[in-house]
């Protein structure tokens, strides 16, 4: 499990490293071909390699069209339930905040999926809930993915850690991916932000990915909360390490990777202990993509529309569009409190056209439910 | 900092590994082992009397210090391998066992399905097991979910000295690679182990290269030179060729960051 990996890789000896990288190091890692440690992540994105930004997307780009071509993946989140049990200290959806929560029905769930259609022609459908096992446990997400399936080909969530058997469960019942933060590897913060609930289990989440492999889940998605941790470029190296751990041991699947950005008081009224610039999002990503080649690299509604155009053909594969971050927000509950603030507002038709002006095809479809079929009927 | 390898629980200082196959006496065979100063020597089933207290060849390599690394060479399939590997774990005393399977008897090139088979069988009744295989990247996280120990990729035919052929591949496994790879067959010359080393391989094994030389003792020598040196190198951190992507003053990509 990666929680014992994690205890041999030092924080502070990371740190140190990362600070201490040089010019030298910077170079060597930007050798076209050459095959990238951590290591050379490190030096990537530390503030060594901040003259070389340029130099960087060139070769983000160079490696992203060899691989994914021109084109950008599309997929749109949903909002099952902001009903949730856990304490984080800078989440809207917070146990002791008062608001009304809602989890959507069956019924309502069906009303989404079909104004999420009459959107734009979304197949990636993403599901999210807050962390309520008993009312919007393994049964209820089955459900939703019953519900889904039908009108889209491939399914992810983003939901609370759960069991190894728990993922094959929702595997059989059509889920191809799981999106999961970490929020902070730093051990002692996250203890700090995630003090109640299930949540508070440090191992319980970053060995999820563990038990997302074992049960042969076909993608996973992994994020630290940037901002949560006051050395985000620590913080980012620990995913790059699970990463890299990860993809040795369970190699069938899919890898993806996201920034978020925490802004100055979203909902929880949460000041962040850092604030990412956009140069350095921008120089991160470019590491990224030069650290590995194939992970895919998400953007969110979070980010602004033209950051959002720019960085499509530099490095990023997968957007979404259209997103409402509050449950039920496409059809039924279109004014409830939302999770975090989309900054790109844009309605997907003018994201696509954007995309399209900067030499980028917006792709839909990139799965077939038949290709589901074994694991649906076993 | 120490840089030892681990397989199977026990540590390797030498990344060096040899093949006692093709010398001209088991003296000589002996003497380059020594000046190799390597810690894990291959010998052949076929080629020992393991009951036999007073067999030559291995009266030369049983050495405290140097773990025997029984092979399977000459087996057909995953049976008779299995078979072979249980005779040698009661015959040398050790779980250690290095899967050969080539039915072809030109090439000696591994049949990767029944190799796959005998792992699985061999790992699960508790073999160290580092099968011999083709520089098949699939192949190889496959013999690891399998439980091998370490995965051995061949660089070229066995035998021939061409080197890294299949160097592409090998960077894959490498950098995929969840336990040691060690590069096995065809490295002919000293400078093919340095650069399978730089490449971050685990361990060389080098068999042919040493035995036909000219001077096996002092080959022994140089190859276990090349392999601490490409070592040393992968963990310095290659400059690499070539010089970095220049920007392009003319329309910077990230003008829109400014």
């Amino acid at each position: 499990m990666f929680s014992e990996e994690l205890k041999k890789i030092g924080w502070d000896e990371t740190s140190r490293r990362i600070a201490a990288m040089t010019d030298a190091d910077v170079r060597r890692a930007l050798m076209p071909g050459h095959r990238c440690t951590v290591d050379d992540f490190m030096a990537l994105i530390s503030p060594a390699a901040e003259p070389y930004l340029e130099q960087m997307a060139r070769l983000s780009r160079r490696y992203t069209e060899a691989r994914f071509g021109r084109t950008i993946s599309m997929f749109v989140p949903l909002y099952l339930t902001n009903s949730c049990t856990n304490s984080c200290v800078y989440c809207g959806f917070h146990v002791s905040n008062k608001m009304k929560r809602t989890i959507l029905t069956p019924e309502e769930m069906v009303n989404e999926y079909r104004a999420i259609k009459r959107l734009a022609p979304f197949d990636n459908l993403l599901l999210v809930t807050g962390e309520n096992p008993v009312l919007a446990g393994v049964p209820y997400l089955a459900r939703a993915l019953d519900l889904a399936k039908p009108l889209f080909s491939n399914l992810k969530i983003e939901v609370m850690p759960l069991a190894a058997d728990e993922y094959a469960t929702l595997r059989r019942h059509g889920m191809n991916g799981v999106i999961c933060f970490q929020e902070t590897y730093h051990r002692e913060d996250y203890n700090l932000y995630h003090p109640r609930g299930r949540k508070a289990d440090f191992e319980w989440r970053v060995n999820a990915f563990d038990r997302m492999g074992q049960a042969g889940v076909h993608s996973i998605g992994m994020g630290v909360l940037i901002g949560l941790d006051r050395d985000w470029r620590t913080d980012i190296t620990m995913m790059a390490y699970h990463l890299d751990y990860l993809r040795r041991r369970y190699w069938r699947t899919r890898y993806s990777v996201n920034f978020p950005r925490m802004r100055p008081s979203e909902n929880g009224g949460f000041v962040p202990n850092a604030i990412m610039t956009d140069r350095q999002l921008a120089q991160v990503t470019f590491a990224m993509r030069i650290f590995d080649h194939d992970v895919d690299i998400s953007y969110s509604t979070r980010e602004p529309a033209a950051l959002r155009d720019h960085m499509a053909t530099l490095g990023v594969t997968t957007m979404s569009a259209g997103s409402r971050t509050e449950p039920g927000g496409y059809y039924s509950y279109p004014q409830t409190l939302e999770q975090f603030h989309v900054s790109d507002e844009r309605s997907p038709q003018e994201v696509e056209q954007a995309l399209r002006a900067m030499g980028r095809e917006p792709v839909w479809k990139e799965w077939e439910t038949s290709f589901d079929r074994p694991h649906l009927v076993s | 900092m120490t840089d030892t390898l681990t397989i199977g629980g026990r540590s390797f200082a030498s990344r060096l590994f040899l093949g006692t196959g093709k010398f001209r006496s088991n003296e000589e065979m002996a003497a380059a082992i020594a000046a190799s100063g390597t810690e894990m020597v291959t010998v052949a089933m076929k080629r020992v009397d393991a009951d036999d207290r007073d067999d030559d060849l291995l009266a030369h390599v049983r050495r405290p210090d140097i773990q025997l690394l029984p092979n399977t060479s000459g087996v057909r399939d995953a049976d008779e391998a299995v078979f072979a590997a249980t005779l040698a774990r009661e015959a040398f005393g050790t779980p250690f066992v290095k899967l050969e399977i080539h039915p072809d008897p030109r090439h000696l090139l591994p049949d990767s399905v029944e190799t796959l088979r005998a792992t699985e069988r061999l790992a699960a009744d508790g073999f160290i097991v580092l099968p011999y295989c083709q520089a098949d990247p699939t192949l190889c996280k496959r013999l690891e979910e399998a439980g091998a120990a370490a995965v051995m990729p061949l660089g070229a035919p066995i035998g021939t000295n061409m080197g890294l052929r299949t160097r592409d591949f090998l960077e894959i496994i490498i950098a995929d690679a969840a336990v040691p790879v060690i590069i096995d067959a065809g490295i002919g010359a000293p400078s093919h182990a340095a650069a399978a080393m730089e490449m971050g391989a685990s361990a060389c094994l080098v068999n042919t290269a040493i035995a036909v030389a000219g001077n096996p003792v002092a080959m022994a020598r140089a190859f276990a030179d090349a392999v601490r040196c490409g070592r040393e190198a992968y963990l310095a951190g290659l400059a690499q060729t070539g010089s970095v992507m220049q920007a392009e003053a003319s329309s910077p990509l990230t003008a829109f960051l400014d």
